[in-house]
């Protein structure tokens, strides 16, 4: 289940890595999201995957799922999200003032 | 009473949220944020002295006792850097009151200050990984609004780039959590500092350790510094002085951290690497700084030197090294608040950024061109100014451990630094005063407060080394003894 999950980390990763190299700012955005669920599955299977069983809910249970990389993800979901807000807007606002969504053309010269 | 150790970050972060309600009194938010930083100064006064008489200390949140929850711990290297980081913000507020337009006061600029020192505090405090992942991104997104904020061109286009290559950073932190997860099974930086101990750093532990290199490596400017003199330059002053001052250092704070507590074991592959990053971050900065005619670079790659500088320090590793690098972290953030405080003003007084447009402002301004002055020689290190101390050390220790290639590239990059302020200095005070006093645009009163203060506050450091030595000295102790940090974090529970 681990070697299955990590290959699909690969993949996720590869697309993504695919998607920021590419000069359209929104093309970007969408990479830093998909590398974003690469490392939170990544995570994920780092805590061990178990089939069918749920974390901890009492001290009597047979099988349990570690919980601290799930807190951990759950935690990193949320900080990712609001980046990924974030730097939309700013591309949207990027593009209202520069004419552009196009990396190269952003680069500008230093002397406005 | 160890609650007190939250207040750091506490404070800011619900002072921050109170005067989002405050929004169109600029000077009143302004006012309340001065105050609640002078109140986190006083406090890590206070936290300073309990470390001295007491030892380090640790607040467990929510009662859960170390491995199992997240904590905050205060040693002497954490509680100096919170100190320093509270005062120079005070300050840098108090500039920011004075000089910039109202429109950017009342645009949330003094809550993201604040969000950004609960970060950065935040940053320095915890003791536990995945919590300095989170504080790290608070710092961040404050960092990402105050670039943006002022929404000029040139800021939209700056802050694409910082955004993107942080996003790309923090996922390369979240990776190196992941595997050290996978590898030691905790996240608390005392629990993973004692299991790598015990299993040895393996080369698996190493490659991690790297990971985490590369990380902080971004965030510090540690030969990952393309984005630095871009972004540093193009937002208002303060927000710039502010960046220079703090953001690097936490980066560098990390790096001693995860480098002195952690992945200590095989020196002879991380300690060289970053010795190597050093050399060739002194060398790219040195260039960058007599490369360019606007002051406002050459002020951000004189920050560049600087992570140079003090992570040699960590990369030769010895008492009388990482102590002048302590001193030479906090030196720097006052002298680097000081320095774009400084050019910023100048900036505002002759309306370019550019060398070629400025000239003989020692006539009209006196004050200011000696504050420049004091600047500059502080940043060389002459004694008796605040940078002297921890360049003798740090050349003392590379002199004892026979590392010469660092020493001779971080001597020479005191002279690159002394040579680019220099030429700052002679091109734009010295020379023909281009314009009279009545058409240059007056100085808004008060304005050089707070650079005095900060010229003073550098001078003091110099002068007051050694009422700070018993600090430093305990700081360093604790770097070079992970067995202390581990021992007060996990004492309690073996």
């Amino acid at each position: 289940m681990e070697s299955l999950i990590i290959i699909l980390v690969g993949v996720l990763t590869t697309v993504a890595i695919y998607l920021v190299l590419s000069k359209n700012i929104v093309r970007v955005i969408l990479g830093t999201a998909i590398l974003s669920h690469a490392v939170h599955l990544l995570i994920l299977s780092m805590g061990g995957l178990k089939l069918g069983a749920v974390p901890l809910l009492g001290e009597e249970a047979e099988t349990y799922v570690d919980a601290l990389p799930q807190a951990l993800i759950l935690t990193a979901i949320v900080i990712s999200f609001a980046v990924t807000a974030f730097i939309l807007v700013l591309a949207y606002r990027a593009h209202q003032e520069l004419g552009t969504d196009n990396l190269s053309a952003m680069r500008g010269s230093d002397d406005e | 009473m160890n609650n007190l150790l939250v207040l750091p970050m506490l404070l800011p972060i619900v002072v921050g949220v109170l005067l989002i309600f405050l929004r169109t009194y600029g000077r009143v938010q302004a006012w309340i944020s001065i105050a609640s930083m002078l109140v986190t100064s006083g406090i890590s006064v206070y936290l300073l002295h309990k470390v001295q008489t007491d030892g380090i200390f640790r607040l467990d949140f929510g009662g859960w006792e170390p491995p199992f929850g997240i904590l905050f711990v205060a040693d002497s290297f954490s509680v100096l850097l919170v100190l320093t980081s509270s005062i120079v913000t005070a300050i840098c507020l108090s500039y920011a009151l004075i000089s910039t337009s109202k429109e950017l006061q009342t645009m949330y600029f003094y809550p993201s200050v604040l969000f950004l020192i609960a970060g950065v505090n935040g940053s320095f405090l915890t003791g536990d990984l995945f919590n300095l992942f989170v504080c790290f991104e608070v710092m961040l997104l404050s960092s990402y609004v105050l670039l943006t904020l002022g929404n000029s061109k040139r800021q939209l286009r700056e802050a694409i780039k910082y955004v993107s290559i942080n996003i790309v950073s923090s996922w390369f932190f979240l990776v190196a959590l992941a595997f050290l997860y996978g590898a030691v099974g905790t996240l608390n930086m005392a629990h993973v500092a004692e299991r790598v101990a015990e299993v040895g750093q393996t080369p698996l532990l190493t490659t991690i350790s790297i990971v985490f290199l590369i990380v902080f490596s971004l965030k510090a400017g540690l030969l990952l510094y393309f984005w630095l003199p871009g972004s540093y330059s193009s937002p208002p002053i303060v927000t710039s002085a502010l960046f220079g001052a703090l953001l690097t250092k936490v980066g560098i704070y990390a790096l001693f951290r995860t480098f002195s507590l952690i992945f200590y074991h095989q020196p002879e592959t991380t300690h060289l690497l970053i010795g190597i990053m050093a050399a060739l971050t002194l060398i790219g900065g040195s260039l960058g700084a007599i490369a360019f005619n606007d002051i406002r670079t050459i002020a951000a790659y004189n920050v560049v030197i600087a992570v140079g500088f003090i992570l040699v320090g960590l990369a030769i590793s010895t008492p009388a090294s990482i102590e002048g690098s302590i001193y030479y972290l906090i030196h720097d953030m006052v002298a680097k608040a000081l320095l774009f405080l400084l050019v910023g003003t100048m900036i505002t007084l002759s309306g370019t950024s550019k060398m070629a447009g400025m000239s003989g402002l020692m006539k009209n301004y006196p004050l200011l061109g000696w504050s420049f002055f004091v600047t500059m020689l502080s940043l060389a290190g002459i004694p008796p100014l605040s940078g002297f101390i921890g360049k003798v050390l740090i050349s003392g220790a590379a002199i004892d451990s026979g590392s010469y290639v660092l020493l001779a590239l971080a001597l020479l990059s005191s002279i690159f630094v002394l040579y680019s302020l220099l030429r700052v200095f002679k091109n734009c005070f010295w020379g023909e005063t281009i314009v009279s006093k009545e058409e240059q645009p007056p100085l808004r009163k008060g304005v050089l407060w707070p650079c005095l203060a900060l010229v003073l506050l550098t001078i003091g450091i110099g002068l007051g080394t050694e009422g700070m030595a018993p600090y430093v000295t305990d700081a360093a102790e604790t770097l070079l003894n992970p067995g202390i940090y581990i021992d007060a974090v996990l004492g309690l529970i073996q």
